[in-house]
């Protein structure tokens, strides 16, 4: 177990660096090299940069030396925390990106927790009653779910609440009073109540899924002799099912989680947009606008770091509920 | 009573005339029996054959110039056809007019209930190459005697005036074109790298397993928008297309990888491999004679279901206007007008190109799902 707990941290670790190279590669890709732009940026505002400031500019980030120096000066940089200054706000990157990356995470976190909410009992009450009226409904419904992009979806209830019940701002994740307050309880409850908005609209894509897989898996399942045997054996319906051929069909259910994450970040930044939540989704997106490409491509890293460490967390609790992954895993080893 | 019964002839018989036809059937006959099967996927090939002529004769259908654009026209509301005149089928709008609200100063337009502009098919509109090469200007609607720049909006117009369905029909075709050149990438990647994982095994295995696993854990939309906000903003159209569609198919080889991966593991061990590598058939024949027609049907049911994903990509690249940008013409640079929710509340039909969407998206789910299950007609 231990192996493998290594295996994944190892594995994990290579994300981030294959990610690193690919934030650094968008870092590098407009023309010109970030101190020109910032200087630009700069003199936009009106205030001037010398021509020695900008030389130890240069020097701090390394940009009269090689890619590669250039590349490592970057990572240093940026393990010491020191991720440089966001041009448009002429503030330092950490700074901007504040409490935004958590929201982030919370934001996602949510959708995945009502993914699986309502997939499981719906994938397994489809399962159950096959080719029934709910089956059908549901089913339709999934695939609604798949294909309507959650921006649009977004746009939709937004339309909805806007003409029909005259709602000005649906979206943000606080209430006007909490937007600048610190954390306390208060706010803390504030921002649960404004989640189940973005979870579903962005867990619907993903419930669509995951019900088809669990409807397919607890269907190769129910085939199986043992569910016969124990319900001839007179066990009741519900703990049939619920005991064995569900907690077996979970399994595959399970391992899907490693994919899902990524890609309810990946779209939580276009629902944050649309629903102007107070994530890093905004934030990219001007900063790729201004063409401040070190700013996003920090932002880039960051988000793939805290997914690598989401995934990670999430295999570690898929290996804690399933026996037969730990078990696996030292029978392989 | 007994002898009647037993003069029945038995009713085996039908049953074994089309295990007859089964047997002898070919391949792509069973895939193709096994397929008509699945009602939701054949409807699904009807409206993505539907699409396609869209895509293929996107001019005809555009009866207005999607480029030119009247301040004069902006925001009009749809215009429904009236199908029949007094009893007969001749169907007719009625003008627009368009006024300033002395109050509000909002544009609003009032139908000329009195006129009746008569629509006429195969009508005479704005020039253009059909596939670029034959010269025409031909449409299929238009109006009797008067330009349908100024006088047909079947879902209304834009901001700058333009007709929306014309434009529609246009971005059909880029949009829909992109998801096929991506798929048509992505399969390319796929195929080699998942052929060469597949093949080899081993360590080449290994590493391009642990690739796809590191592409796979990145959040993709954000690393796009990178990409893709690198793009100058001076490039042409064309080049455009060309960058999003790779930056699209960056994904979808992924998945393709390891559906080849997967099949030509299962292959390899199999009795008709070996007896090819015993009679001394080279190893590119055996890929490409052998192997390679024995999963071709997977392959397409898993670019079939591929094709959603670019579609969505290139929307929502697009909506936030990252991806194709103003001249070009796409789904998401269409849907970008909706973003402001003040403007959706007002004119509505702005977000009619959402509708293409989700049934593009739905239809070749459908599709790809019909065609996965015909593509093993023996299980």
């Amino acid at each position: 177990m231990i192996a493998y707990l290594v295996r994944r941290i190892f594995a994990g670790l290579l994300t981030i660096w294959a990610a690193s190279i690919l934030s650094f590669i968008v870092i590098q890709l407009p023309p010109g090299d970030y101190v020109t732009a910032y200087i630009a940026n700069l003199q936009s505002t009106g205030s001037v940069i010398s021509a020695a400031e900008a030389q130890a500019l240069r020097q701090q980030y390394g940009l009269d030396q090689p890619v590669y120096v250039q590349y490592f000066k970057w990572m240093g940089l940026m393990l010491q925390g020191n991720f440089g200054m966001a041009m448009e706000y002429n503030r330092p990157v950490r700074e901007v990106i504040g409490d935004r990356l958590v929201l982030t995470m919370v934001v996602s976190i949510a959708a995945i927790v009502f993914i699986w909410g309502i997939a499981l009992p719906i994938g397994i009450y489809s399962a159950v009653y096959k080719y029934s009226i709910g089956d059908y409904f549901f089913t339709f419904l999934a695939f609604l779910g798949i294909g309507i992009p959650n921006f649009m979806l977004a746009l939709v209830i937004l339309y909805v609440g806007f003409k029909y019940f005259h709602v000005q701002s649906i979206g943000g994740l606080f209430s006007q009073e909490y937007l600048s307050a610190p954390w306390s309880v208060a706010k803390f409850w504030d921002m649960v109540k404004h989640l189940p908005l973005p979870a579903v609209i962005l867990g619907m894509a993903g419930i669509g899924e995951l019900v088809r897989i669990m409807r397919a898996n607890l269907l190769d399942e129910l085939r199986k002799p043992y569910v016969v045997t124990a319900r001839a054996k007179g066990l009741s319906l519900t703990r049939v099912i619920l005991k064995y051929p569900v907690r077996a069909a979970l399994n595959p259910f399970a391992s899907t989680i490693g994919y899902i994450f990524p890609y309810v970040v990946s779209g939580s930044i276009i629902v944050s947009l649309v629903l102007s939540l107070p994530t890093v989704g905004p934030l990219l997106f001007k900063a790729l606008i201004a063409q401040d490409l070190f700013l996003a491509g920090t932002i880039l890293l960051l988000l793939a770091i805290m997914t690598v460490i989401g995934t990670l967390i999430s295999d570690l609790i898929l290996m804690w509920i399933d026996p037969r992954i730990r078990m696996g895993m030292e029978g392989s080893n | 009573m007994t002898d009647a019964v037993a003069n029945i002839p038995p009713v085996v018989l039908p049953k074994s005339n089309a295990e007859d036809r089964i047997s002898v059937a070919t391949q792509w006959q069973l895939t193709w029996w096994r397929f008509r099967k699945h009602r939701m996927a054949m409807i699904a090939a009807v409206i993505i054959l539907g699409f396609y002529i869209v895509i293929l004769f996107a001019e005809f259908f555009a009866y207005s110039n999607p480029r030119i654009s009247n301040e004069e026209l902006s925001l009009l509301p749809p215009q429904p056809i009236h199908w029949f005149d007094e009893g007969k089928f001749s169907p007719y709008v009625h003008p627009v007019v368009g006024k300033r609200d002395p109050k509000t100063f909002k544009k609003v337009y009032k139908p000329d209930l009195e006129t009746k502009a008569r629509i006429v098919f195969w009508a005479e509109g704005f020039e253009y190459k059909l596939w670029g090469l034959i010269p025409s200007n031909r449409h299929l609607l238009g109006i009797e005697g008067l330009p349908p720049e100024e006088s047909l909006f079947l879902i209304g117009t834009d901001l700058q005036g333009r007709d929306l369905f014309s434009r529609l029909m246009i971005a059909t075709r880029t949009s829909l074109t992109i998801g096929l050149v991506g798929v048509v990438l992505s399969l390319f990647l796929g195929i080699l790298l998942g052929g060469i994982s597949g093949l080899y095994g081993g360590a080449v295995d290994d590493i391009i397993q642990r690739f796809i696993e590191i592409v796979r854990s990145i959040p993709t939309i954000p690393l796009w928008m990178g990409l893709a906000a690198a793009m100058p903003p001076t490039w042409p159209v064309t080049r455009m297309y060309f960058f999003i569609t790779i930056i699209i198919s960056l994904i979808g080889w992924t998945v393709m990888a390891r559906v080849v991966r997967g099949r030509f593991l299962s292959l390899r061990t199999e009795d008709f491999v070996t007896a090819a590598e015993l009679s001394g058939a080279s190893q590119l024949r055996i890929i490409f004679r052998h192997m390679v027609p024995s999963f071709l049907s997977h392959i397409i049911a898993a670019a079939t279901l591929a094709i959603p994903a670019m579609i969505i990509s290139e929307t929502s690249l697009s909506f936030l206007g990252l991806g194709l940008r103003a001249p070009a013409v796409s789904w998401g640079v269409l849907l970008q007008q909706a973003q402001n929710i003040q403007a959706v509340a007002i004119s509505p039909w702005l977000m009619i190109p959402a509708i293409p969407v989700i049934l593009a998206i739905l239809a070749f789910n459908f599709l790809g799902d019909g065609l996965r299950d015909a593509a093993d007609p023996y299980g």
